[in-house]
């Protein structure tokens, strides 16, 4: 125990010596977490528009209008016809094409239906798909104002009908404001914790094989256990202070719901970072040279981060990559901070992901201590 | 000179014996290009799906059958009554719930509202839109076909996606993943080789002996810009082979540009390797300071456009923006020079400013 601790105040006195690393350890979660957040959105908005209307009418002057109205479009340019609409698009100077064909108010008056063509930029297709949508329930919402304002041009063409209104309403559960920080904050404070962690664990002992100051540490009689124990503490406290310091910013700057019980998230907290800081430790114990230890971390966390369902639902990936994800931490522990903060799940629903972190992480640890050698080869 | 080719060699040299390393640099921008093009994807299917319907009719039972046919969805249960929803919610066992009324058959015979109420998750804004879309456009074509002719005035939109007709996400992740893997790839490798120098102290030697600085930092990235380039081919044949993401503009100006891109990282992990003390510090600077904002403030994953003006001036300081521009525009929309030519000037804008501040920073002493 008391050898134990010497080491762990060893690493203490050694971060803290480095001033520079310091800083970045502390300040580079803390600014990320602080701009990114705001980064971090698939809120389409003022997406630049193209129209072309060969229909001047009130009516297709009242869908720009009502495009226009919210804010999720702004119209730049008018054209009379196709004419330039390719180059627009191509040179990114307009994101959507809106073309109102002739005919169009004359087509809803006549035959209640009409079509509009919506061009879009693709290259970029998760926004596209969001632009859709968003243009499609304008589309949608006008046809229905319209239905209720023409209707004295179309009786003369439609017979008395009498149909059951549909009266849907739809009601988003958890996150009713769609504020896209509730839902992105709590797994930002993971990815930034996660790439500190494993980095600098990843690099520690590898660095004192490279410096020769571990051979120093195994020529005295502490055992491995006591080593990786020694290497882990240090980390693993830095970690918590790294994840506080998000949980602080996440609620009082961007004021992230915390439904769930703090107590929780700090126990999976502390399951996950053992976890992650015992993966850096057995990339330390592997590996060489800090150079490889770092390439072999960066594309630890790019596979994690990538997969965990942060950026893109776990659910959209094919079934076999969702049952790699399963082998994911990130992936379980970002499921646990957004299932406790934002939807308020107890234990009964997290329980089960948190002994799968714990096994895992004892496990992981075992590895490390087992890989790492006291001799040289 | 030849002391010049020489000191080349030396660090080739480096490069070449650790094979590990080499193998990683290598192999994983493919296997990264090979898993993100399988799984990295923005598109919404298999949603978990419960229906509440207390009076099963005819009406309802359609309704039931297009949802659980729908690819979009995947009908979980239909229960009775609302009780143990908020349940199954938590849990996340289901996503969306469509909560239909009494007598649906009856009110539509009479003409009676039909108030019908959609349950959707919203937790994630993106996710929850979407789902809610399609379950709307499910229940409204149902509904359409449910009541008797006439119905409602529509405006049926026609939608093209141009460049990518089918919102294939590997078409969209390849090209931001080589802007990422180059970036952190090239800054990482370069501020390493720096400062490990530093480190283990042969940077003294190298700098008493004849060979200026600006030729010692040149010669220890030239062989990181060879492998860049074999980094980039490498993940180009794969995009193509496995994917078919296509090349629509010209592959020698995609290279060109990726040279030039390659450049400016170096230049990028010069200018860190020239502010930081040691290997760990350049490791974060370079992973932790970089990883972030090159996937979140490049456009890669998330739209650029509905950024507030303040970081979207923040991220046209991120070069990798700019980069992603250039190689979706060539890849995927086929444009030449004559619509990138800002792009590529910002690109050798940005290069030249770092090199400078770089190399104006480097050390001719140590201390």
């Amino acid at each position: 125990m008391r050898t134990t601790f010497f080491l762990v105040r060893k690493e203490f006195l050694q971060i803290f010596r480095d001033r520079t690393t310091v800083f970045q350890i502390f300040m580079i979660p803390v600014i990320q977490l602080l701009i990114l957040a705001n980064a971090a959105t698939f809120d389409v908005k003022r997406v630049r528009m193209l129209v072309v209307d060969e229909d001047r009418t009130t009516v297709s002057t009242g869908l720009v209008e009502r495009l226009e109205g919210g804010r999720q479009f702004r119209v730049v340019r008018y054209e009379p016809s196709d004419v330039g609409v390719d180059y627009a698009l191509l040179d990114r100077q307009v994101t959507a094409v809106l073309h109102i064909p002739r005919r169009f108010e004359e087509d809803l008056v006549r035959r209640g239906r009409a079509p509009v063509q919506l061009v879009l930029n693709s290259e970029e297709g998760a926004t596209a798909g969001i632009v859709q949508s968003y243009a499609t329930a304008i589309l949608d919402s006008y046809a229905r104002e319209l239905d209720r304002t023409l209707p004295a041009v179309r009786a003369g063409s439609n017979t008395v009908r009498r149909v059951a209104p549909l009266d849907l309403r739809t009601r988003r559960w958890y996150n009713p404001t769609r504020n896209y920080k509730h839902w992105m904050v709590p797994a930002l404070m993971v990815s930034l914790t996660t790439i500190i962690g494993l980095l600098l664990t990843a690099q520690n002992i590898v660095r004192e094989d490279e410096l020769g100051t571990l051979e120093q540490l195994n020529v005295t009689p502490m055992t491995k256990l006591q080593f990786i124990a020694g290497k882990l503490i240090p980390f693993w406290l830095i970690a918590l202070v790294i994840f506080s310091l998000g949980l602080l910013i996440g609620r009082l700057v961007f004021g992230i719901p915390m439904r769930g019980s703090l107590l929780l998230v700090y126990l999976a907290a502390a399951v996950y970072l053992i976890v992650v800081l015992g993966l850096g430790l057995w990339i330390s114990t592997v590996t060489r040279t800090q150079q490889q230890a770092m390439f072999v971390a960066f594309f630890m966390i790019l596979i994690f981060l990538l997969m965990s369902g942060l950026f893109t639902p776990v659910e959209s990936m094919p079934k076999w990559a969702q049952l790699v994800a399963e082998a994911n931490p990130v992936k379980h522990f970002v499921g646990i901070m957004r299932a406790v903060l934002v939807r308020g799940a107890g234990i009964e629903t997290v329980g089960r992901p948190i002994v799968g972190l714990a096994v895992a992480g004892i496990g992981v640890l075992a590895l490390a201590v087992v890989r790492y050698r006291k001799s040289v080869a | 000179m030849r002391a010049f080719l020489g000191f080349v060699r030396k660090e080739t040299l480096h490069l070449l014996r650790d094979r590990q390393t080499l193998a990683i640099l290598i192999l994983f921008p493919v296997v990264q290009v090979l898993i993100f093009g399988f799984a990295v994807r923005t598109d919404v299917e298999d949603i978990a799906i419960a229906i509440v319907d207390p009076t099963p009719d005819i009406a309802t039972n359609q309704l039931r059958e297009r949802v659980a046919t729908s690819d979009r969805f995947h009908l979980v249960e239909v229960v009775p009554g609302t009780q143990g929803l908020e349940l199954e919610f938590r849990r996340g066992t289901i996503r969306q719930a469509l909560v239909l009324p009494r007598d649906v058959e009856r009110k539509l015979g009479r003409g009676d509202s039909l108030p019908v109420q959609l349950l959707t998750d919203g937790s994630d804004p993106n996710t929850g839109g979407i789902m809610q879309g399609y379950a709307t456009a499910i229940l409204q074509r149902w509904y359409r076909d449910a009541v008797p002719a006439g119905g409602p005035l529509r405006i049926e939109a026609e939608t093209r996606m141009r460049y990518n007709p089918t919102l294939e996400s590997a078409y969209l992740f390849v090209p931001g993943l080589i802007a990422f893997v180059l970036t952190l790839m090239s800054a990482l490798m370069t501020a390493i080789s720096i400062t490990r120098e530093k480190e283990t102290g042969t940077m003294e030697m190298l700098l008493v002996s004849p060979i200026r600085p600006t030729a010692i930092v040149a010669g220890k990235v030239i062989p990181y810009i060879v492998l860049g380039f074999i980094g980039v081919v490498l993940v180009l044949v794969a995009a193509r082979t496995v994917f078919g993401v296509p090349l629509q503009g010209s592959l020698l100006l995609l290279l060109a540009e990726s040279g030039l891109y390659i450049l400016t990282a170096l230049a990028l992990g010069i200018v860190i390797s020239t502010r930081v003390p040691n290997q760990r510090a350049a490791m974060i600077a370079a992973l932790a300071g970089l990883m972030m904002p090159t996937l979140l403030l490049s456009g890669f994953i998330f739209p650029l456009d509905s950024l507030p003006w303040p970081l979207q001036w923040l991220s046209s300081v991120v070069p990798a923006r700019w980069f992603l521009t250039i190689v979706r525009g060539v890849m995927l929309k086929g444009a030449g020079l004559a619509t990138l030519w800002q792009e590529t000037l910002i690109l050798i804008g940005m290069t030249m400013f770092l090199l400078a501040v770089g190399s104006r920073k480097l050390a001719i002493r140590l201390e």
